[in-house]
């Protein structure tokens, strides 16, 4: 199957760092490529040869299980040749740095560096020392683009819009990336988007974003036509951010009682992994009529498929 | 040794409240034996040759009360005759160094290194400070009084904070006692825990931990707590925040301390960290545009005497980092002067003022004999063309490390020649 994309559109960046780099027009490209994908991962024959003879290199510092197995199979439907670093075997641990990672792996001309670090920043570094196009997959808690796009794509696929809509994001926004890009890019098309969080987990100044934040779940889920659930870092807990997983669930984890103060058409999103019991009932990720949860992960692919097709160009 | 005339200048010396035009005569000692509108062309013997400065400024050798060097431990990042030299082109002719060594200055023994190498390898005048407790670790005291026998300045943990209130009260006790100066970088570890840069828009934006105003007053506002009781010599190193500013102006009315501040935080503001640059990763961190006003509101009024360079010289390979990992600190002692003078030149803080925080000020609080244009005091001075313009380029710095907060900047003014003891040892 042929894919033929408007040769007209450019993307503005070389890297895709960040929502925050991107345009509107940036942003609509990606998502109307993202479509096309979508239909290609349902048939038969998945394979094209659009990036066929690139190389693609992925680099992840932190774990990740959807992130990094969606960017490899998106490089490899692709065409593209994809290796995976495995960073516990690598000179990382005998106390390389990272530039001189990038150094060594830019010598050996790669197309395409994917790079999940656990520093913010990590891949901005990374884009100033090598030549080839750099990808971020998530750095610290600052931005994680393709997750936001692949967000975006769901809420389009599922509502037909973003603008107008009131997106209501509710967890530990503090300490998460995912939320920073969405912020960024739904606001950036015309969602009204409400910030749910206990004190302790919400960041400074939010409110600048052209955010409505909240402490109250009640209040923040409201006439929401999207909820969208972040995982609580659990590895944070010691730190006193939170007392206890079910003094959390109690009053931030999304029950049918919490949810019926959104809209009745809601839909429920997750990015994953889910702690189930903890941020969100088990039941309700599992409801096919309001969790789309498997339809993100599915539209990841895609929208990781457009991302790296289009930057590579 | 010649005697120097100096004629056509314009001198500010703050200590003798002098700003006026006038000369400088340095007698064969290399001491100061006038200064003022006295020494003019006339009163010259007609034999003697004289050099006439065009107007330019005389100002007093500057006193810069926080400076790391790398020696012992850490000389690949500094050593005393490259920061001599970077100090003397900055117009720095008495630096106060800090004890965060390696191995830490908290012993009698490594105060006789210090002074010998200070006096073999440095051009300038090395006040040296030790830590205020052993190695730095914020347990046990150190021993002022026989530290400051062998020529120890003032006691410090540099870059640590004393976070223990009953340890800072025997320390004040100490110091009192042994009639020492204390001074503290205000900073709560625990509200600062992995904190990078200031709690707020920026720290939300770059996903960077933050670190809150309050970490900084809640320490000033326990030190001077204890202050009213325990009194001693007492300066905080430098302060970031509008809320410090604000603390300090009401407790300055009954009670004697001094304060400082880092001429990057008068001049610069959190927006300038942009897209992760490491080199503006500093301790305290640049903060809001406000803050950095009641900074230079603070300067004006007094209620801030002294301005430092903090300068912290980092190789690249410490600055190549994510901004997490990457050191914290700039190298500034050479770029103090024509900073501070952005200060004078956009009409915040009066040109005297600004030279009192560098020279009389510091000296003061150290009860040195520097930092002025005194007869016959050491002729340490510098000649400053105030309206020259230059551009700050990292690799043009003459410091071993080239981590400059200001790179690129246009400032105007420069040092274009500096004298220690009556010696010109720079000239540009």
């Amino acid at each position: 199957m042929a894919i033929k994309s408007d040769k007209a559109v450019k993307i503005s960046q070389k890297h895709l760092l960040g929502i925050q780099d991107l345009s509107i027009s940036d942003v609509n490209y990606i998502l109307n490529e993202s479509k096309k994908f979508i239909k290609l991962n349902k048939s038969k024959n998945k394979k094209l040869d659009t990036l066929k003879g690139k190389t693609q290199i992925n680099l992840f510092f932190e774990p990740s299980t959807r992130t990094q197995s969606s960017f490899e199979l998106a490089g490899k439907r692709l065409g593209a040749d994809v290796m995976s670093m495995n960073i516990v075997n690598s000179a990382i641990k005998k106390g390389e740095t990272l530039m001189d990672t990038a150094m060594t792996l830019n010598a050996m001309h790669p197309d395409l560096i994917v790079i999940r670090h656990q520093d913010s920043g990590a891949c901005n570094l990374l884009s100033q020392k090598v030549n080839c196009t750099v990808i971020n997959a998530g750095d610290g808690r600052r931005e994680h683009p393709t997750q936001a796009l692949l967000d975006a794509l769901t809420i389009i696929e599922k509502k037909g819009k973003i603008q107008g809509l009131r997106i209501s994001i509710c967890g530990d926004i503090l300490h998460s990336r995912v939320a920073r890009s969405n912020i960024y890019l739904l606001t950036m098309l015309g969602a009204e988007v409400n910030i749910i969080a206990p004190t302790n987990l919400m960041p400074k100044e939010i409110e600048k974003f052209g955010v409505n934040k909240f402490s109250d779940i009640r209040e923040g889920l409201k006439d929401s036509d999207i909820v969208m659930m972040l995982r609580l870092q659990n590895e944070r807990m010691n730190s006193s951010f939170l007392s206890s997983n079910r003094e959390y669930y109690e009053y931030y984890g999304l029950t049918p009682d919490k949810l019926n103060y959104a809209k009745d058409d809601a839909i429920i999103m997750h990015p994953g992994p889910m702690n189930r019991g903890i941020e969100i009932d088990t039941n309700l990720a599992d409801d096919i009529n309001k969790s789309v949860i498997q339809e993100q992960v599915e539209y990841g692919v895609a929208v990781r498929m457009a991302c790296l097709k289009i930057f590579c160009e | 040794m010649k005697k120097k005339y100096f004629i056509n200048a314009n001198i500010i010396d703050p200590k003798n409240s002098l700003n006026e035009k006038g000369g400088l005569i340095i007698n064969e000692e290399g001491k100061i034996e006038a200064a003022g509108k006295k020494v003019n062309k006339n009163n010259i013997p007609s034999r003697e040759k004289y050099i006439d400065v065009n107007e330019n400024f005389i100002f007093p050798g500057l006193v810069d009360m926080r400076v790391f060097v790398g020696e012992p431990g850490y000389e690949y990042k500094e050593n005393f005759k490259t920061l001599s030299n970077a100090a003397l082109s900055g117009g720095v002719t008495s630096v106060v160094t800090m004890p965060n060594t390696n191995p830490v200055i908290d012993n009698v023994s490594m105060v006789d290194f210090l002074k010998r190498r200070g006096r073999d390898k440095s051009k300038i005048n090395i006040f040296p400070t030790a830590s205020l407790t052993k190695n730095l670790e914020g347990t046990n005291m150190t021993e002022f009084g026989l530290l400051q026998k062998k020529g120890i300045i003032a006691f410090t943990d540099g870059l640590k904070t004393i976070q223990n209130s009953r340890l800072m009260s025997r320390i004040m006790n100490s110091a009192c006692d042994l009639k020492c100066l204390i001074m503290q970088h205000a900073e709560d570890s625990d509200l600062a825990k992995y904190g990078m840069v200031n709690d707020g828009i920026i720290s939300t934006k770059l996903g960077l931990q933050g670190i809150p105003d309050v970490a900084e007053k809640i320490i000033i506002e326990r030190d001077l707590t204890l202050l009213e009781e325990y009194s001693c010599r007492y300066h905080i190193s430098q302060i970031s925040s509008a809320k410090s500013v604000d603390i300090i102006k009401i407790k300055k009315q009954n009670l004697k301390f001094s304060c400082g501040v880092s001429i990057n935080n008068l001049s610069l503001n959190e927006n300038d960290i942009g897209n992760f640059r490491t080199f503006l990763k500093l301790s305290p961190p640049l903060r809001k545009e406000e803050d950095r006003l009641s900074l230079v509101d603070g300067l004006k009024n007094k209620v801030i005497d002294v301005i430092v360079s903090d300068h912290k010289p980092e190789d690249e390979e410490q600055k190549r980092l994510t901004f997490a990992q990457a050191a914290s600190g700039s190298s500034g002692i050479e770029t103090l002067l024509s900073l501070s003078l952005e200060l004078y030149h956009n009409e915040s803080i009066k040109l005297e003022t600004i030279i009192q925080a560098l020279t009389s000020n510091p000296a003061k609080i150290l009860k040195i004999n520097k930092g002025n244009l005194d007869i016959g005091n050491d002729a340490d001075f510098c000649i400053v063309d105030i309206n020259k313009p230059w551009i700050v380029k990292k690799d043009n710095l003459i410091s071993k490390s080239k981590n400059t907060s200001i790179d690129d900047k246009k400032l105007q003014g420069k040092v274009t020649n500096t004298f220690v003891n009556g010696v010109e040892l720079f000239k540009l």
